[in-house]
């Protein structure tokens, strides 16, 4: 045979068996379609907790960050001295440093009097380390005694921040302590923090009587204009203490989405589910090729009696188990854009369809239905043709 | 006269040891090209064994089949993959593929030889249908079609690619009287006109007459020849 009608004819043969019997196809192609949804789900959590851990990290404008060296995370930090920061300050590249200061408390919703834990950042407000609209037309605001500004990606639990304000409400309690809440930006939550308040470095120490400014979470450096930021690093790498982490910007994300990835356990559970989706999908599609084979056995025996050789049935099964991946991720990638649309609305986390996504979960599908077509294979040795007479 | 099947002390036996069932015992028999061979005998008596042999389905390893100029005892599956594409089978079960039309199972037969193009295979396989009476059933499935029907079906499947030998095994078993003969002598006719020889085991002695010659085995000994 030559090499269209190599596969041509066998996945022909695939296809015409398949749409032969609709009930079989219809239970095969939900088969795949249920893995498909499943490892989208799994992918697309996983992507949406990476994106939104470092959402905050994002929106930092600075060159180099200061972070302890047991510090896993942002939203959990080991604080270190103030003074550790201002040592950077000797090195004439620096054109300035600044601390952030953070804590998880409770907010008050103004309607239902409900607590609910979020992220308060604190630091100087004519520091402008955050790149973000709403925090930097309010430096002055800021400026006054219990002033706090809300993040309005926040999940709704804490209240419609927006039309209260609006309404003209504007007091609450973070903490147990009096605030005002002067206006609103956009962050965005992640898995960390329901939500997000920002204020400036005094008032971060009022709401919470316990911090003093001595002991920061980070430091953010800004340096001269045309330095570079790499040679900084080192430098200061080599007079700060050695407990400190220097990183660069892009430093800074990787190390939080290695956080999610790695050290926590919830990097491992998605990965775990996406193996699980594919476990399952690879069973039924085994099963049912397996049973189609047997089912099949006395055509296949006809066949090979007229001539055909071993490597035809093996190209039919491996056609079939093409179409079953094809047929079940189609319905599988519309009903999971439909999924991510629905998991953003409940969840108040980014969830896009990706092309990149899209192409990675065919290929593991691809592969999961090649696998089954693989092991399914074994079974065409009962197809004897000396049996047919 | 050509010699297309030449068998010459075959012998042949299932299982090992003690359980050794000698079934086909010192068979020598010749068939020249174009002869109507009819094989009957008592059931058991080793003519399915023979026939799956002769047509390179089941090796065998004592004593000596040449089908077509091919040694078959001790063969490799590139041989018998080969002589399996020069004979048409005819099976007491239909074995029709259920999910095909017709002419989709006759065409199966010309998809292995790559020289027609679609249209023609196609074709073909329309006009061989046409012979054996069912030029109105080209799209029909298997069981959407009587018996006698499938098993016509199956007839101009095994005579589309122009066989150099049919082989066929009780294939009037499952046919009522009328069918039977219809489908016989159908095929008698086309393998006359194309000078295909036939093999073809049969308990069925109201066609005997279609035959050139009639072998009879007993419990794997040719009686008469
Ligand atoms: N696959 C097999 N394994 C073992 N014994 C078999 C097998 N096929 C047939 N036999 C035995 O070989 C003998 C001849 O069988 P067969 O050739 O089918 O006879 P017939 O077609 O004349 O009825 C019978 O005794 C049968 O039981
Ligand atoms: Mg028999």
């Amino acid at each position: 045979m030559n090499g269209m009608a190599w596969f041509y004819f066998p996945a022909r043969l695939a296809w015409r068996q398949l749409v032969f019997d609709r009930t079989k196809l219809i239970a095969a192609t939900s088969g795949v379609l249920f893995a498909c949804v499943l490892v989208f789900m799994q992918l697309g959590f996983k992507d949406s907790l990476y994106a939104s851990a470092a959402s905050a990290p994002v929106k930092l404008s600075g060159d180099l960050f200061l972070m302890h060296k047991q510090s896993e995370a942002i939203w959990r930090p080991v604080k270190f001295k103030r003074s550790e920061l201002m040592r950077a300050l000797g090195n004439p590249a620096v054109a300035g440093v600044y601390p952030l200061y953070l804590g998880l408390a409770p907010f008050k919703n103004m309607e239902t009097q409900v607590k609910r834990t979020l992220m308060v950042y604190g630091f100087d407000p004519d520091s402008q380390i955050f790149n973000v609209e709403g925090i930097k037309n309010k430096r002055i605001e800021m400026q006054l005694k219990d002033t706090v500004l809300f993040d309005e990606y926040s999940r709704p639990e804490f209240g419609p921040i927006r039309q209260l304000l609006d309404a003209g409400r504007n007091k609450t309690e973070i903490n147990d302590y009096k605030i005002t809440l002067i206006g609103t930006f956009r962050l965005g939550v992640s898995f960390a923090a329901d939500g997000n308040v920002a204020t400036s470095d005094l008032n971060f120490m009022r709401i919470f009587p316990n911090r003093n400014h001595s002991d920061i979470d980070l430091g953010v450096i800004k340096l001269h204009p045309g330095i570079s930021v790499t040679q900084t690093q080192i430098e200061l790498g080599n007079q700060l203490n050695e407990f400190i982490n220097i990183f660069t910007y892009e430093e800074l994300l990787q190390h939080e989405m290695d956080y999610w990835a790695n050290m926590a356990p919830i990097g491992f559970i998605f990965g775990f589910g996406t193996i699980m989706g594919l476990v399952v999908g690879l069973v039924i599609v085994y099963q049912i090729l397996f049973t189609d084979i047997a089912n099949l056995r006395n055509e296949f025996a006809t066949l090979k009696a007229m001539g055909y050789e071993h490597g035809y049935f093996i190209r039919v099964v491996f056609a079939s188990a093409f179409f079953l991946a094809v047929l079940g991720f189609i319905p599988g990638y519309a009903l999971s854009i439909g999924l991510y649309q629905l998991a953003e609305s409940q969840i108040f986390m980014p969830m896009p369809m990706t092309f990149s996504k899209g192409a990675t979960v065919f290929m593991f599908i691809l592969s999961m239905c090649a696998l089954a077509g693989f092991l399914a294979i074994r079974k065409l040795r009962v197809a004897n043709p000396a049996d047919m007479f | 006269m050509l010699t297309v099947i030449e068998v010459d002390r075959l012998n042949f036996s299932f299982g090992r040891g003690v359980l050794t069932q000698s079934v086909l015992k010192n068979i020598t028999i010749s068939i020249h090209q174009g002869e109507i061979v009819l094989i009957t005998g008592p059931s058991g008596s080793g003519k399915t064994t023979f026939l799956t042999i002769i047509g390179g389905l089941r090796q065998a390893f004592y004593g000596s089949v040449i089908v077509l100029n091919q040694q078959l005892i001790n063969s490799n599956e590139q041989t018998k993959i080969k002589v399996r594409q020069q004979i048409g089978y005819i099976f007491q079960q239909h074995n029709l593929l259920k999910s095909l039309t017709a002419l989709q199972n006759v065409s199966m037969t010309l998809e292995m030889h790559n020289a027609m193009t679609e249209r023609q295979r196609l074709d073909r396989a329309a006009e061989m249908l046409e012979a054996v009476g069912l030029g109105n059933r080209l799209d029909y499935k298997p069981e959407q079609l009587s018996g006698g029907q499938r098993q016509r079906v199956s007839i101009a499947r095994a005579l589309v690619g122009k066989p150099k030998i049919v082989l066929a095994d009780e294939p009037t078993a499952s046919l009522d009287k009328q069918s039977g003969y219809e489908a016989v002598s159908i095929l008698k006719r086309l393998a006359k006109e194309s000078q295909t020889t036939i093999l073809l085991v049969t308990h069925d002695y109201r066609i005997l007459d279609v035959a050139d010659r009639v072998v009879e085995l007993e419990d794997g000994i040719i009686k008469n020849s």
